[in-house]
């Protein structure tokens, strides 16, 4: 069972970002340095929201511009991040097409989704969910 | 990696010089919690006795508390300045994305000091402060389009506050605001004026940083169980569905709703102009602040023919609250809530504070029905009930400070009143303009002796809807205990900094917990003993400016209309304020 996030209908979102704070708890921290779902107005308040988060493509852009092989694709779609062999390089958030990928500049390294789904379980309306990847 | 305890570093901007440094304040925070205590203590080391509030020297100060960023509905931000309108403590609360962009910009304060050469922007976020300029943006029309240039031009997008002021604050109008986010407002008080003073457009504030916690286990159990509590009880319910205007009906049915510049205390467009019908024909979106659940933010969708242009309409998004429906359309006596919508909006894009412009509006009506004022004060126009298109090119004349009749209303109804006569019926407590409450004692005590003249600093008139509900009557002595009781806590709460709607959940004892994970031992009784030295340091400073029980005016008007308790008497007000500051002085001594 291969999971990702999908936005179920954006306008539903009201914008109060539970969700980039739940992301960042995972740490147990409090704060927003390491969040890997974002959430800005689309112009300012009045105009609504975008959630921007991985959606798990089957050919990830960002594994392809990874120079050192940090960023793998995840059977069925996604990807995997090793640290290790990371450079701190930054291709893979000019690489993701929708602008999923993040940076986290206390560790200095990409925030990449880990398809958890605690960020979910804060979306006061359901704006997010859980979901199978379909055909993984 | 920062420590949630750790808060402590104020930003220092001096616009004369174009310099800024910061300063590590910890003990300062430690003592003073942060936002409104903080704030306080800074405005005294900054602001010296008798400043002009629109001179260089009358400093503007922002701070955020330990909760911002941490748990939610800590998502505001306390600002204080001397107020331009009574000359006395300026101090309002916002939210939108500021309470959060502050700290996640690494930061517990700002402090803004002197005044620019040109007009001017800042640009905070974790790298430091740049200035730029905004002559392009000076005069422009609409705050709207000033938040949609720097939107654009500006880094930081959904991390950020703009914050801004309209031309009503660029031309010194005593009760401009400052706008955040489009729809959030540093209210009441002049803010935007001191703004315009200083020839500081906007500022632009941003950050992502992250905090650690010493409990970091407890961190997540207490974040779960407050979590809870704002979205899976009824707690929140109100602010939730309805969102503030839910307070419409019951207030007009408990002939609470002061209407026609309080002439009566019922409004005949209530229906029209509930949060019932509002939201079934206009609620077009809803938003919330950083890190609130809830999203009592409720904008209105307005559909507008072009009266020259046929086939041609825009679609305006207009935000409606309680407060602004009782000065914009209650007090004026407008039934229709397009034209409330199309006048808040005006309003909004001028930047001006919608309870005083509304209640300076009731005034001059009243004024032009009993023959106090003509034409030929009002230039021309003929304010009328209900007339909103007459109050839009009103609002348009006193933000412009067109003429002296209205550069003197836009100083507040104090002021005007003083010159033009009608001060039996100038709607104001402490120079600050009425807010929308007539539910009896406690409602007017509060709004006489909080700090700010607000119904923000005690809600005195949740006090009397407690009062009336359960049909209780209680003695001046009593009241006041009450309504000073609550404003001690209040300044904890708008320490940390807490959305007042989350005081249902933010208990003394649950705030106790929120500082226990991030590793600070205060208890209960500590918190409500530092919201009572936080008041006495507010009355300290309105006191060094002048301020007097004594000298408390109660408008005649408020004593001739019923409340649900009868008719309120100048004498049981007086014995209520004598308790107070009892009350206060006793404090200040430590028993
Ligand atoms: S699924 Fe997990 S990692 Fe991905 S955005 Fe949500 S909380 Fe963050
Ligand atoms: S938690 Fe839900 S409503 Fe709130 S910002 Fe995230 S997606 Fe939008």
């Amino acid at each position: 069972m291969v999971k990702r996030v999908s936005v179920v209908d954006v306008d539903l979102c009201v914008g109060c970002q539970s969700c980039m704070f739940a992301c960042n708890r995972r740490f147990a921290e409090a704060g927003l340095a390491r969040t890997a779902i974002f959430v800005q107005s689309t112009g300012g308040f009045e105009h609504g929201f975008a959630v921007k988060v991985c959606r798990a493509c089957r050919e990830p852009p960002c594994v392809k511009v990874c120079p050192t092989g940090a960023l793998t694709k995840r059977e069925g779609g996604g990807v995997r991040l090793d640290y290790r062999k990371c450079i701190s390089c930054g291709n893979c958030v000019e690489g993701c097409t929708i602008g999923a990928i993040f940076w986290d500049k206390v560790l200095d390294k990409p925030t990449v989704c880990t398809y958890c789904g605690y960020c979910v379980s804060y979306c006061p309306y359901g704006v997010i969910k859980l979901e199978e990847v379909e055909g993984a | 990696m920062t420590e949630a305890s750790a808060l402590s570093r104020v930003l220092y901007v001096d616009l004369t010089n174009r310099r800024y440094w910061t300063e590590e304040r910890r003990e300062l925070f430690k003592e003073c919690l942060g936002g409104t205590g903080v704030a306080i203590r800074l405005l005294m080391e900054e602001c010296k006795a008798g400043t002009d509030p629109l001179a260089p020297e009358n400093p503007i100060i922002f701070c955020v508390g330990y909760l911002n960023a941490v748990f939610p509905l800590a998502s505001k931000t306390v600002a204080m300045f001397k107020s331009p309108l009574t000359k006395n403590l300026g101090e309002s609360h916002a939210g939108g994305r500021c309470g959060v962009a502050i700290r996640m910009a690494g930061l517990g304060g700002i402090v803004i000091r002197g005044k620019s050469e040109s007009p001017v922007y800042l640009v905070v976020s974790e790298d430091g402060v740049r200035f730029k300029d905004a002559s392009a943006l000076w005069g422009m029309s609409s705050s709207s389009t000033v938040g949609r240039i720097i939107r654009e031009r500006e880094a930081g997008a959904g991390v950020r506050a703009i914050m801004r002021i309209g031309r009503a604050g660029e031309n010194l109008v005593s009760y401009a605001g400052v706008i955040t986010e489009t729809f959030r407002h540093f209210g009441r008080l002049g803010l935007g004026a001191v703004f315009g003073s200083k020839r500081l457009k906007a500022i632009v504030i941003s950050g992502r940083s992250s905090l650690t916690l010493r409990d970091p286990r407890g961190y997540r159990a207490v974040y779960e169980e407050l979590y809870m509590n704002f979205t899976k009880t009824s707690l929140m319910k109100k602010y939730h569905e309805l969102g503030t205007p839910m307070n419409v009906i019951p207030l007009n049915v408990a002939n609470s709703l002061p209407s026609r510049n309080l002439q009566r205390a019922t409004f005949e467009g209530a229906d029209a102009l509930s949060g019932e019908a509002l939201s079934e024909k206009f609620l077009g979106r809803r938003a919330a602040c950083s890190h609130c659940p809830v999203s009592c933010i409720h904008i209105a969708a307005l559909r507008v023919p072009y009266e020259t242009e046929p086939y041609f309409y825009k679609t305006k998004m207009i935000s409606y609250d309680y407060e602004p429906i009782y000065a914009l359309s209650s007090m004026l006596d407008i039934r229709s809530p397009e034209g409330f919508l199309q006048l808040m909006d005006r309003v909004e894009e001028l930047g001006l504070d919608a309870m005083s412009t509304g209640v300076a509006l009731a005034w001059a009506t009243e004024c032009m029905e009993r023959g106090v004022i003509g034409t030929e004060e009002t230039e021309g126009l003929v304010l009328k009930w209900g007339d909103y298109r007459t109050y839009i090119e009103a609002v348009e004349r006193i933000a412009g400070v067109k003429g002296d009749f209205y550069e003197a209303l836009g100083k507040g109804v104090d002021y005007v009143s003083s010159i033009y006569g009608g001060d039996g019926f100038a709607l104001a407590y402490g120079g600050n303009e009425m807010p929308g409450y007539h539910c009896g004692l406690a409602t007017h005590l509060g709004f006489l002796v909080g700090a700010r003249h607000s119904h923000l600093d005690n809600a005195g008139y949740a006090i009397d809807q407690k009062l009336n509900a359960e049909g209780r009557k209680v003695e001046p002595s009593e009241v006041a205990k009450m309504v000073f009781e609550e404003e001690c806590w209040r300044q904890v709460l708008s320490s940390l900094v807490v959305c007042f709607f989350a005081r249902g959940v933010y208990t003394p004892e649950v705030v106790s917990k929120c500082f226990s994970v991030m590793g600070i031992n205060l208890a209960p009784a500590d918190l409500k003993e530092i919201g009572g030295r936080i008041l006495r340091e507010k009355y300290e400073f309105k006191f060094r400016e002048g301020f007097s029980f004594d000298k408390l005016k109660v408008p005649k008007r408020v004593t001739e209309i019923p409340t649900p308790q009868g008719l309120l008497t100048e004498e049981r007000l007086r014995e209520g304020i004598k308790h107070f500051e009892d009350l206060l002085k006793k404090d200040t001594k430590g028993t």
